[in-house]
């Protein structure tokens, strides 16, 4: 059965006049891997940082595993693990001590600490860098270590800011590889924040879009492209040849394909046809462009990816205000 | 507040330990071993208050600034011991029962007695253990993780002040006692229970002129956001205070003074006003303080009218007629000392932590 772990309601926060985050409404299930997926500055961290408890919305509640964040942090900020953006080390202390000294502040007693942070430390591929300070760490081993960091206080959730920033393709493979092999062993509710939409593709069980403090939409990748497009899911493109053809046959063409049912907009261009249409409708256009007699190059069903998605709503952002 | 209670709960734990032994010294031995048993949990605070202190410890900053301090107590000591022979031979000094204190105020002119040279070098001690607190803290983006933990946001700003509190005591003592010990050596003449009291005052008054200096730069570390801002706008106060404030009363001084045909009533009004506007130093403070406690016969910071003297005996005062005459320089230093971590504390509290 499902749980809801992580509840926002009519979360605001305003920084004097300005508002960041407007009554932003999400819930977030028990073993779910949620991402927030938005360009920088829509105010992804500010969130974070209200679910922890670090910020106080002006208004609006934050629930974190049942309790209120804004009244309670100390209990949420027990059982969620949080990585900052960026996040920092103590860089004249070596990886397996800033480990402990973490555990620590959880209340662990020294032997337990040490005994935990190793096997974390091995779990996240840092065996050989127990005794490197942390100073020495490359930018990938750092983010592995702040994932160490996280699970050593055995945490429900872990929420990680932006985790993939400044990696490298095969390290952020490998990351987030990691991030699924660990909610999926412990369990964990995971919550991403990212502007890269291909890694949240691979990861995320959810997404939700994220754009100047509003949630535009949640779902997954299907039902996001759904209630984005609604009005025209399917895509057919088509590669015509015309060859030896009087001027007007396009446009003749053109009308004969508009007659199908279904096509909702067709748009010519470079010998390619783009057809938008509210159902599957390939073989009827197939058929139609065969029959008028001119040559068909190339026909080429298209889905709704998340690059889409973005396009139609982050670069477009503007037109939502 | 719940510094307090932390503390209280420590002692607690530790008078436990003692009064459960059968023997004192296995009570105490037992309480050392839970310290440094590695099962035993320790409350989070005290977490970071050993991390901060191992951190002091460890750093060149600290091991250069105890250097220089280490050198120059020295300097003044070796000063101090070549001189104190004319000063012991003084006849009718009725201070010469304290013979053990002028080790810390003799001088010959080349080099500043102890005292002098912690007022110089207490500031700089501790701007330079304050002045990155947290800032350096947000800028290599520690600062954000540390308080996702469970802990309470002011354990980190109070256990900072605490840990740096703690370093600048246990060196405070443990100079003052090598000073004294090597002192002993030399002169021979062992210090009477007054003069060691003295001593201790002193001791206590230095950790907590240099605990406002510490405070000031916390505060300067949590308003500005880079270290080298936080550590120039404290060495600017300290050399507002050391060098120029003095120049300014100075001027104000002059600009007012009253004729020469004044009344009495009038020229000890002009003097006390002069004495509070240089009191505003926390420097001025501290020398009054330290100055009373080490010389016995100083029986007044103010003018005293020639009423007051007459007839007094020229005898030093006891130990407890100069803590009450220091009693208010010592209230204004630790309400500065109290006024400038409320400030930091407020605004600590108070500030959105973001990474980086």
């Amino acid at each position: 059965m499902s749980q809801t772990i992580i509840e926002l309601t009519d979360l605001t926060k305003k920084y004097e006049s300005y508002t960041a985050v407007d009554h932003l409404n999400l819930s977030v299930q028990r073993g779910e891997i949620f991402g927030l997926l938005g360009p920088n500055g829509a105010r992804k961290s500010t969130t974070i940082l209200m679910m922890l408890g670090l910020t106080e919305p002006t208004s609006g509640w934050v629930k974190v595993c049942g309790i209120d964040s804004t009244s309670n942090p100390i209990e949420v900020k027990r059982r969620v693990g949080y990585l900052p953006e960026d996040v920092g080390f103590y860089e004249d202390r070596t990886g397996l001590e800033n480990l402990i000294y973490t555990a620590r502040l959880n209340r662990m007693s020294k032997k337990v600490a040490g005994e935990k942070a190793e096997q974390l430390l091995n779990r996240v591929g840092l065996a050989d860098a127990f005794e490197k300070k942390t100073g020495k760490y490359s930018r990938g081993m750092r983010q592995r270590l702040g994932l160490a960091d996280v699970l050593i206080k055995n945490p429900d959730v872990i929420i990680l800011d932006e985790p993939t920033l400044g990696i490298d393709p095969k390290g952020v493979r490998e990351f987030l590889d990691l991030i699924v092999q660990l909610s999926g062993e412990e369990g964990l509710t995971v919550l991403l924040s990212s502007h890269h939409l291909h890694q949240m593709q691979q990861v995320c069980d959810r997404v939700g879009l994220f754009v100047s403090g509003k949630l535009l939409a949640e779902g997954n990748i299907q039902t996001l492209s759904q209630k984005l497009f609604s009005n025209e899911p399917f895509i057919i493109e088509a590669g015509i040849g015309f060859p030896s053809m009087s001027d007007g046959a396009g446009e003749k063409l053109q009308k004969a394909l508009q007659n199908i049912d279904g096509v909702m907009t067709i748009q010519l261009k470079n010998d390619i046809f783009r057809i938008g249409c509210s159902r599957d409708v390939a073989t009827d256009v197939a058929r139609v462009i065969v029959e008028s007699g001119a040559g068909l190059n190339f026909l080429q069903k298209k889905e709704y990816g998340l690059d889409d998605i973005y396009r139609h709503y982050f670069e477009g952002a503007g037109n939502h205000e | 507040m719940i510094f307090i209670v932390i503390i209280l709960k420590e002692l607690e734990i530790m008078s436990d330990s003692v009064k459960s032994a059968e023997h004192p010294r296995q009570g105490l031995s037992r309480f050392f071993r839970r310290v440094e048993n590695n099962d035993r949990i320790l409350h989070p605070f005290w977490v970071i208050v050993s991390k901060e202190i191992s951190d002091h410890v460890r750093s060149w900053r600290f091991i250069i600034l105890i250097a220089i301090i280490a050198l120059t107590c020295f300097g003044s000591l070796y000063t101090a011991l070549g001189n104190i022979g004319q000063a012991a031979t003084k006849p009718n000094d009725p201070v010469s029962s304290f013979f053990f204190l002028k080790l810390f105020t003799v001088s010959d002119g080349t080099l500043p007695s102890f005292f002098v040279f912690i007022s110089f070098l207490g500031p700089l001690l501790g701007i330079s253990l304050g002045f990155d607190a947290v800032n350096s803290e947000q800028i290599k983006g520690t600062l954000s993780r540390v308080i996702a933990q469970p802990i309470h946001r002011d354990y980190l700003i109070i256990a900072k002040f605490t840990a740096a509190l703690i370093v600048i005591s246990v060196m405070f003592f443990a100079l003052g006692f090598l000073f004294m010990g090597i002192g002993l050596i030399e002169i021979g003449i062992p210090p009477t229970a007054e003069e060691f009291l003295r001593i201790i005052a002193f001791l206590l008054l230095s950790i907590f002129y240099v605990a406002f200096w510490l405070n000031l730069s916390i505060l300067f570390s949590v308003r500005f956001r880079q270290a080298s801002t936080s550590a120039l706008a404290g060495i600017a106060v300290w050399l507002f205070f050391s060098v120029f404030y003095g120049m300014i009363v100075k001027l104000i001084a002059k600009s007012i003074e009253p004729a020469k045909t004044a009344s009495v009533q009038q020229i000890i009004h002009y003097r006390e006003f002069i004495l509070n506007l240089l009191q505003i130093m926390p420097s001025q403070l501290f020398s009054e303080a330290t100055t009373t406690l080490l010389v016995p016969s100083v029986r007044s910071l103010g003018p005293l009218t020639m009423e007051q003297i007459i007839g007094a005996i020229p005898s030093p005062l006891p130990l407890g007629q100069s803590l009450l005459l220091v009693w208010p320089q010592l209230t204004g230093l630790i309400a500065a000392t109290v006024v400038c971590f409320a400030l930091s504390y407020v605004s600590f509290m108070r500030k959105e932590i973001r990474s980086r």
